[in-house]
C-alpha cells in the first residue's frame, strides 16, 4: 500500500493509494451527498467519484453551503 | 358595497423571478446569527421562502460547526447560494459552479466586490461575470450599487434579477438613494430586489415604498438584539410597504389642506 500526497482544501495531507475521490471522502468520514467536489480546479460530479482516481500532488477542494447573507 | 382593507397578498401578484414565483418579498440570509436555533426561529418569522447560503471550504477537523443545511431544510426553504467574498469575475464564477453542484437550483446571487472597506461591487467584474454565468445556464441575481446605468447593463447582459444595494453591506444605514433605486425600478424590466444595508423595519418600509419588488436582508435581523422579533417586523414592514406602494400615497404639499370641513362653524 503506497500513501498519496494530496492538498486538500489547503492543506497537505497523506491518504492511502491508490484511492478515487470516493475513497478521500470515506477516509475523511464526508458523505459525499453533502459536500461538492473540485479536483485540480475542475469540478467532479457525484456519479464520477467512485472512478476518479487521485495522484500524487493532486489539489482537492471540498465544499459545502455554510451561514452567509 | 364599500371597498375593504385588502392584505397585499390578495391584491399583489407573486413575486416572479427566473420562471419561479414567491409569495415572500423578503428574502434573508442565513449568517452571523449567535446561534443556529436563533437563525432558525428567525428565518421562520419572517416568513421568507428565499435563503441564501455561502459556498466555503469543508472544515476536516470538524472543530467548527456543521454546514447550515444541517439546520435548515432545502425542501422547506429555496436556496439562494451567494458568490460573497469573491473580488474577481472568474472567482465568482468558480463559486457559482460550485453551488450549481450542490444540486438544489440553477440561481446565484452574484456578488464580485471591488473594495473591502465599503465591499461596494466591482461593477465590470460583475459584468463579466453575468454574461459567463447566464451563457452557462444560470439564473442570475447580481448585487449591484445603485447606479442605474450597471443596472441596465446587468439586465441586458441577461440578469433575472437586478440587487442594488440600500447601502453598504452590514452598515443598517438603510436606504441612502431613494431616487437611484426608485429609477432603477422604473428603467427595468426585471424584478430588482434591495439587497443590503436595510438596519430596522422602517428602512424596510420605505424601501418596499419605492415600489421594488423585494429585499434581502441578513445583518439587520442576525445583530438585532432579538432577531425572532425583529424578523417579525421585517415581514409586516415589507408586507406594509408593498401594500403602501400599491395604494398609492397622496400628493406632498408645501401647505395645509384642512381635513375638516369650514362649513357648519359656529358663526
Amino acid at each position: 500500500m503506497s500513501e498519496l500526497r494530496l492538498v486538500v482544501n489547503g492543506e497537505e495531507r497523506r491518504v492511502p493509494g491508490p484511492a478515487t475521490l470516493l475513497d478521500l471522502l470515506a477516509h475523511l468520514s464526508l458523505d459525499p451527498r453533502t459536500v461538492v467536489v473540485e479536483l485540480n480546479r475542475e469540478i467532479v460530479r457525484r456519479p464520477r467519484l467512485g472512478e476518479t482516481t487521485l495522484a500524487e500532488g493532486d489539489s482537492v477542494e471540498l465544499v459545502h453551503f455554510v451561514g452567509g447573507g | 358595497m364599500t371597498t375593504t382593507l385588502a392584505p397585499a397578498e390578495l391584491v399583489d401578484t407573486p413575486l416572479a423571478i427566473g420562471g419561479r414565483t414567491f409569495r415572500s418579498r423578503l428574502m434573508v440570509g442565513t449568517g452571523k446569527y449567535r446561534t443556529n436555533q436563533e437563525m432558525v426561529q428567525a428565518i421562520e418569522a419572517s416568513g421568507a421562502e428565499i435563503v441564501t447560503v455561502a459556498v466555503r471550504r469543508v472544515d476536516l477537523d470538524r472543530t467548527r460547526e456543521e454546514g447550515v443545511l444541517h439546520h435548515l431544510s432545502p425542501e422547506r426553504y429555496f436556496l439562494l447560494a451567494n458568490t460573497a467574498g469573491c473580488y474577481t469575475a472568474d472567482e465568482a464564477v468558480r463559486y457559482a459552479r460550485l453551488a450549481r453542484e450542490a444540486g438544489f437550483n440553477d440561481f446565484v446571487k452574484l456578488e464580485v466586490i471591488g473594495d473591502r472597506e465599503t465591499l461596494l461591487p466591482d461593477t465590470a467584474g460583475l459584468l463579466a461575470a453575468t454574461r459567463e454565468l447566464v451563457k452557462d445556464g444560470f439564473t442570475v441575481l447580481a448585487y449591484t450599487s445603485d447606479d442605474l446605468v450597471t443596472a441596465l447593463r446587468l439586465e441586458e447582459a441577461g440578469c433575472a434579477a437586478v440587487m442594488p444595494l440600500a447601502s453598504p453591506i452590514g452598515s443598517g444605514l438603510g436606504l441612502l438613494n431613494p431616487y437611484g433605486i426608485r429609477t432603477i425600478k422604473r428603467r427595468l424590466g426585471v424584478p430588482v430586489i434591495v439587497d443590503a444595508g436595510v438596519g430596522t423595519a422602517s428602512d424596510a418600509c420605505l424601501t418596499m415604498e419605492q415600489g421594488v419588488d423585494g429585499i434581502l436582508m441578513n445583518t439587520a435581523l442576525a445583530e438585532a438584539r432579538d432577531p425572532i422579533m425583529m424578523a417579525w417586523a421585517m415581514r409586516h414592514a415589507v408586507d406594509a410597504g408593498r401594500a403602501a406602494y400599491l395604494a398609492g400615497r397622496m400628493p406632498r404639499r408645501e401647505v395645509a389642506v384642512p381635513s375638516t370641513p369650514d362649513r357648519g362653524m359656529l358663526g
